[in-house]
């Protein structure tokens, strides 16, 4: 009885353990996630904060790092703009030159091109601010699937904004490479952009 | 008004595929309906619709934005998908209403399907007891491992993988479970007792879980962040509701499903030969 037991069940039981033991994977290259092939290529239509209508097209040929934000932003944006201005610190001169931060509003209520033009040029040359109307916003949160959202105001008027805590990282031709989170630290950081670099070479 | 009627009824992210599958099986099942005089069999044609309905709300319109935004709306998504849909259409035992309401291609189709032994013994393998619990608790473990989690909520092709995936196991898992012919009627129709053991079987794991996403002080699941959420909500009480889901209503269905399995029990004891629910009264003949 039990020996029958056993030879019935006996395939079931094998196919369980090839189920366990499945997903075993290589070891990880970059110390962010790679996402090449995963999210979209680069692609937008938004304002500078000039206050110029601008594609992904303005930002051919440079590696570019983006990141969602707003200016009000308490905590984590500033934080995020000054670790990704020390990991630019760990290139050299040209290669920085070919990079662009591309820090964008989803907060274009209170951030207009001026405000952004302040808020980015205290960090750098390689930072650009971008911002839309809610359409634009959207239309490109979607395609790379964060989104934002606005918390009620308070007597100042004051609002909070959530949006996606990531870097998204673009190579020279727009396609998406690598997606940095928070615990990422700022050597780490470095080290991730001047591989991405040498590989793409 | 109407506006946000439409809002909320419009697919975040249209599968006119999905659309199209749902929209047929409820026409076959309100034709079968009409057509076998059932109409006043309110409660299994209930449970069916409201069955249907939650898996295509969660799947097909403005909510499943905020399940890709909000880790425990994700989880009640989940929890819809995988337990409390597949349920309730299972428990309502709709073979015969849909095969009455359905074209006779399509029933001709299915039934050839059913035929093919491939079909069968894939069938067979899957609806096995213990194959059945693994994919059921293993399909739960491996979607929430957090860096599959992470690519799952990044890409769009894996993201629907996903949720169907979720999804046809429930129906798999609930039709073996909730099965009410008398057991040995089919090689899949499983002793009372064996499926009640896998019912508590995958209990455990599940509560398990659960309690870890719900009790750990960090950030199990960063992409939720990565992403932005669908409003400001503290990501560690986003991170204890979505583990509670996981943990207590999930595991409260094998509790109610082994009621149900005593109930028929029960049912085969009193009248040698008989169907447990409702189909019982179509029998004779």
């Amino acid at each position: 009885m039990t020996a029958h037991f056993f030879r019935r069940h006996t395939f079931a039981g094998l196919m369980c353990a090839v189920l366990l033991l499945a997903g075993c994977g290589g070891e990880p290259e970059y110390t962010a996630h790679d996402i090449t092939g995963v999210m979209p290529d680069l692609a937008f239509e938004l304002t500078d904060d000039r206050g110029e209508k601008v594609t992904e097209a303005d930002y051919d040929g440079r590696l570019k790092l983006l990141f969602f934000g707003y200016t009000n932003c308490p905590d984590i944006c500033p934080a995020t703009m000054s670790r990704i201005r020390a990991a630019l610190g760990g290139l050299d001169d040209d290669t920085r030159n070919d990079v662009d931060v591309l820090f964008l509003s989803v907060d274009p209520e209170r951030d207009t091109p001026k405000r952004l033009k302040q808020y980015t040029s205290s960090f750098g040359d390689e930072f650009v601010g971008l911002t839309g109307n809610q359409d634009q916003l959207k239309t490109f949160t979607k395609r790379y699937r964060v989104t934002y959202g606005y918390g009620e105001p308070n007597d100042n008027g004051f609002y909070l904004v959530s949006h996606s805590s990531a870097i998204f990282v673009f190579g020279p031709d727009g396609r998406s490479r690598l997606l940095v989170n928070q615990t990422e630290t700022v050597d780490e950081l470095t080290a991730d952009l001047k591989k991405l670099l040498a590989d793409l070479e | 008004m109407t506006d946000e009627i439409i809002r909320w009824i419009t697919p975040w992210e249209p599968q006119p595929w999905l659309i199209v599958l749902f929209a047929l099986v409820a026409a076959c099942y309100l034709r079968g309906l009409a057509r076998r005089r059932r109409l006043r069999d309110t409660l299994p044609a209930l449970a069916f619709l409201l069955g249907l309905v939650s898996m295509y709300a969660v799947m097909q319109t403005h909510v499943d934005y905020y399940a890709q935004y909000m880790f425990f709306i994700h989880r009640a998504q989940h929890l819809i998908l995988h337990h409390l849909g597949p349920f309730l259409i299972a428990l309502s035992m709709p073979t015969a209403i849909l095969a009455a309401g359905a074209p006779a291609w399509l029933n001709r189709g299915m039934r050839g399907l059913g035929t093919l032994p491939p079909i069968m013994w894939s069938y067979r393998f899957v609806q096995h007891p213990l194959i059945s619990a693994v994919l059921f608790v293993g399909l739960i473990y491996f979607w929430l491992t957090p860096s599959i989690h992470f690519t799952a909520m990044l890409s769009a092709r894996d993201y629907w993988l996903m949720n169907l995936s979720m999804a046809a196991d429930g129906l798999l898992f609930w039709w073996f479970m909730l099965d009410p012919r008398r057991p040995g009627t089919t090689r899949t129709t499983y002793s009372t007792g064996l499926r009640i053991i896998v019912l508590w079987a995958v209990m455990p794991p599940q509560i398990a879980l659960g309690a870890y996403i719900a009790l750990a002080p960090d950030t199990v699941y960063d992409v939720y962040a990565v992403c932005g959420r669908a409003f400001p909500i503290s990501p560690i009480v986003d991170q204890q509701l979505g583990g509670l889901i996981t943990w207590i209503p999930a595991a409260m269905m094998s509790v109610i499903a082994t009621l149900i399995l005593l109930r028929f029990g029960f049912v085969h004891d009193r009248s040698p030969g008989a169907t447990a629910g409702p189909s019982t009264k179509e029998s004779p003949t």
